[in-house]
């Protein structure tokens, strides 16, 4: 069948209100939030139920037809940006039904269209948890956040996506219904198929369904803000806390640079000499809290913060969390370009990392903001530049190159929680080799031997 | 094509907006219409994404740009979202106003835009003139809003539920003028008093749906004014801020309205320029001094001295006469305060998304002894959107619903809201589903407290 008699079919499938092929709207799902070029697709296609999901990929297999999935378009890898422009992107924005909550055996069901903080709220009105709180959480969707493993701020204590998949059902690349994991804590049929399909960004089956772990909410938080006069002295506080068996649920790192740009931004009253701040939460049960804040404290102390201020009530926590909130806002406002980059390293390696980062901004003369999850390792230098600026552009490619380079070399990885995507597929044999990189193409080979899901990501 | 290139040279002027824009895409939290439709060109995002394609000559004709580009309800709730500071809303006023020179108006426009809408006058009479003949095409409801509906199925109106155009708009109220002897048919004011014991004295500004549609609301200021001491100066011959044509990407109009209005107001002096309308405020505090072009330099300045000094009702009662204090005092001496409705409050986006306002008008509320119940969502749009109404009723009703649905809940008697745009289409909608809520704002409360 020709691309023109697909299209006539995807609409007998949706409806003709659930189908975009003009050029104006295909424009408009070309991009995602990495700084890439845009691929135009050829339909954009919005399914209603599985069945409809179903018959999509089907047809697509038959004829051949590239198709990428796209829930909020929020991705920083580029992983939703179309595999071709004679392919067609399937949305999932009207997959968007929280199919369950069970409180008993605390899980939820929910379709891959479903809004990461809509969830969120919804599980904490039963007095549950759902802790992934990537940076888009009040826009990405739970599809995005498993085809990519989103983490966030919590994932120092409480782990990542990966972390909370009990289940999926997906269609594979033949449109075929497939099902993995269970409603139940336990589950050993089978291969993992459910722990495949988390990360791996739309490369091998488009998800229908996604069971996921709920927990108690925590019973009381404790947040506090701490001042250094030097960024060392605060990466050191951070390994400190963790070589003293203490797990925030929050650990986040603001450089000094960060902390001009927030307070230009917010006038939140932060201390613009600073050389860096730490905001710390931990939670759990009362008495657990207040010993755990009480020793943070000392350490922090400790290891030489000039100030140390322990949030009282929930609007001085509030004040603390937007601050945090507005990092990458108040540097978006600096420069028309912004790449936020997110290598990671083991978390007693921050100090070294911190000082990279220091070198590389000096070294290729760029503005480099750093903030992030210090707790769990993973930092976010964020690049500050011009793209319409050649020659700084390509300093900015080299010092993102080296970032990577350096991240490996301290045992770390090229990304903590935005995923491979088309940006760093390039670069990922240089972390895991060869081998790992030909094992995963022949893994795609097999399961999607016409290679009609999301070509070019992951393994380029 | 080559006109296609010079349009996209003309889109150039918007590429430092533009390129501010890093693709997050969090303004689809806040889209009211993109969480109807989850398209992605119904969304701040997707309308950024296709103005930087036009700009770079990726279409062959601009309509379909320019039909997805109207297809927003000017509501701003992705601009104050946005964290990049992304400034939305004029940056698609601008566009609208670049593809309108470059595609040319429709007649339709042009007719009401150009001949009608940018001559005060002739406006006033046409909508006079149309408000005695409108019981013969409808018929009223008793209902609580007072809305009325088509008496037979009309194509124009479908089931909308409208207000009438009242039979004697505020602008031909009789003159007001205490302090002057002059009460005759030619005094140039509806009213003109000197600042009493606040020592304050103000313009306002009526605004073209409190004229026509909610005269009683511009009796209501001059009374608390009145009551406060404060000077009020209200010029006859007043028009539309422009918003409509604005909207339609009409500059001709747009200019012709704010010079006729800045001429008009230089005629006394005055400490604030205080509107009813959320709409007309954010028009007039950002849009006039923003979008204004025209060659004419004081004409720049003069607008930028207005803006600045122009301030929402509730925001000047609240903050500049400092009603809360006085009220109670006065109250206290009798009765105390019980309460009389209990009210919700719906924010309008050109209140709160444009100017901050959202504080001011609840404490009015309060401060005329009602109790305030707060709706889920408040500060949600209610879909009108000016003209987005007209051709979109579908969806804006969609959108109006959810917000009928979350007034309903409050179990109120009262929506009041500082926008008389927003009391149009709420009560079209409350009207739609039979709800016994009335609709007001906040000023007929504080007024008719006063009264008591």
């Amino acid at each position: 069948m020709t691309i023109q008699s697909v299209i006539g079919e995807l609409k007998k499938i949706v409806g003709a209100d659930n189908l975009l092929t003009q050029k104006e709207d295909m424009v408009t799902y070309s991009y995602d939030a990495a700084v890439l070029d845009p691929v135009i697709p050829s339909a954009a296609v919005m399914p209603e139920n599985s069945e409809q999901m179903g018959k999509i990929v089907k047809l697509c297999s038959d004829n051949l037809i590239p198709i990428t999935v796209r829930g909020a378009g929020t991705n920083l890898s580029g992983g939703t940006i179309p595999s071709s422009s004679s392919g067609i992107v399937l949305l999932t924005g009207k997959l968007n039904k929280i199919i369950e909550i069970n409180e008993a055996d605390m899980y939820a069901v929910v379709q891959p269209g479903v809004v990461t903080a809509t969830l969120a709220a919804a599980v904490e009105k039963k007095g549950l948890f759902y802790p992934p709180d990537p940076g888009s959480q009040a826009v990405s969707t739970i599809g995005g956040n498993v085809a990519e493993n989103a983490g966030g701020l919590r994932g120092l204590k409480y782990g990542v996506t990966k972390d909370y998949v009990m289940g999926v059902s997906f269609f594979d690349s033949m449109g075929e219904h497939v099902k993995s994991g269970s409603r139940t804590v336990k589950c050993a049929t089978g291969y993992n198929l459910a722990g495949l399909m988390v990360g791996s960004e739309g490369t091998l089956g488009v998800l229908d369904e996604i069971i996921l772990k709920l927990i108690p909410f925590p019973k009381t938080r404790k947040s506090m803000v701490a001042v250094y006069d030097t960024i060392d002295k605060a990466s050191e506080t951070v390994a400190a806390i963790i070589s003293n068996r203490i797990v925030p649920a929050t650990l986040e790192l603001l450089d000094n640079f960060t902390i001009r740009a927030v307070e230009a931004y917010s006038h939140a009253g932060l201390p613009i000499d600073a050389g860096a701040l730490l905001l710390i939460e931990v939670d759990g049960h009362p008495a657990q809290v207040a010993e755990d804040g009480l020793t943070v404290e000392e350490l922090c102390k400790k290891f030489g913060a000039v100030n140390v201020k322990v949030a009282t009530d929930d609007s001085e926590r509030d004040k603390i969390w937007a601050a945090r909130r507005s990092a990458l806002s108040a540097l978006a406002k600096l420069k028309p370009t912004l790449v936020l980059e997110d290598a990671t390293v083991p978390r007693s390696k921050i100090p070294a990392m911190v000082k990279a980062l220091q070198e590389i901004a000096v070294k290729y003369k760029i503005e480099i903001g750093t903030f992030g999850h210090a707790g769990d390792g993973n930092l976010h230098p964020t690049i500050l530049t011009d793209k319409r600026n050649k020659e700084e552009w390509h300093r900015v490619e080299l010092a993102i190159e080296e970032i990577f380079d350096r991240a490996l070399a301290l045992g770390g990885t090229l990304s903590g929680e935005h995923g491979t995507g088309l940006a760093k597929a390039p670069f990922l044999a240089k972390e895991t080799g060869a081998s790992s990189i030909l094992f995963s193409k022949r893994l795609r080979k097999a399961l999607d031997p016409n290679g009609i899901l999301n070509q070019g990501k992951i393994t380029g | 094509m080559v006109k296609m290139k010079e349009l996209a040279n003309s889109l150039k002027e918007l590429e430092e907006q533009l390129v501010v824009c890093i693709r997050c895409g969090m303004c689809q939290s806040v889209c009211p219409l993109f969480d109807r439709t989850r398209k992605e060109a119904d969304v701040a995002r997707g309308k950024l994404a296709l103005l930087d394609g036009l700009g770079k000559n990726l279409f062959t004709n601009p309509n379909g740009v320019s039909e997805r580009l109207n297809r927003c309800l000017l509501c701003g709730s992705c601009a104050a979202n946005c964290p990049s500071g992304v400034n939305v809303v004029e940056i698609f006023i601008k566009a609208r106003a670049i593809l309108a020179e470059f595609k040319g108006l429709s007649p339709a426009k042009k007719l009401i835009f150009r001949k009608m809408l940018s001559n005060p006058e002739t406006f006033d009479k046409l909508t006079e003139w149309a408000g005695k003949f409108q019981n013969i095409f409808t018929k009223q409801d008793k209902n609580a809003q007072g809305t009325s509906c088509a008496r037979v199925v009309s194509p124009l109106f479908g089931d909308r539920h409208f207000l009438p155009m009242s039979n004697k708009p505020f602008h031909s109220s009789k003159s007001y003028n205490k302090n002057s002897s002059d009460i005759s048919e030619e005094s140039t004011s509806i009213i003109n008093t000197n600042a009493g014991k606040s020592g304050l004295k103000v313009a306002f500004f009526t605004g073209c749906i409190i004229d026509k549609i909610f005269p009683h609301i511009g009796k209501d200021v001059i009374d608390v004014f009145g009551f406060h001491g404060v000077g009020l100066y209200i010029p006859t011959g007043q028009g539309c801020c422009g918003i409509p044509a604005l909207a339609s990407g009409d500059m001709k109009s747009f200019e012709k309205l704010v010079e006729y209005h800045i001429q008009l107001f230089n005629e006394e002096k005055f400490d604030y320029l205080v509107t009813a309308c959320a709409t007309c405020t954010s028009t007039i505090k950002k849009l006039w001094p923003s979008i204004y072009k025209g060659s004419a330099s004081k004409t720049r300045e003069k607008i930028k001295e207005l803006s600045h000094k122009t301030l929402d009702i509730n925001q000047f009662l609240v903050n500049k006469v400092k009603v809360l204090s006085e009220y109670a005092e006065v109250k206290m001496d009798g009765d105390s305060i019980r309460s009389e409705h209990i009210v919700t409050y719906h924010d309008p986006c050109h209140l709160k998304k444009s100017l901050g306002v959202f504080k001011e008008p609840r404490i009015l509320i309060k401060a005329s002894g009602n109790k305030l119940v707060e709706m889920e969502g408040c500060d949600k749009c209610c879909g009108m959107g000016g003209s987005f109404n007209l051709y979109h009723y579908d969806i804006s009703s969609e959108i109006g619903q959810i917000k009928s649905k979350n007034i309903a809940d409050t179990n109120c008697n009262v929506v009041a809201t500082g926008c008389p745009a927003c009391m149009v289409q709420i009560s079209d909608m409350l009207a739609k589903k039979n709800l016994n809520i009335k609709v007001c704002h906040p000023i007929e409360l504080y007024a008719k407290a006063l009264r008591k």
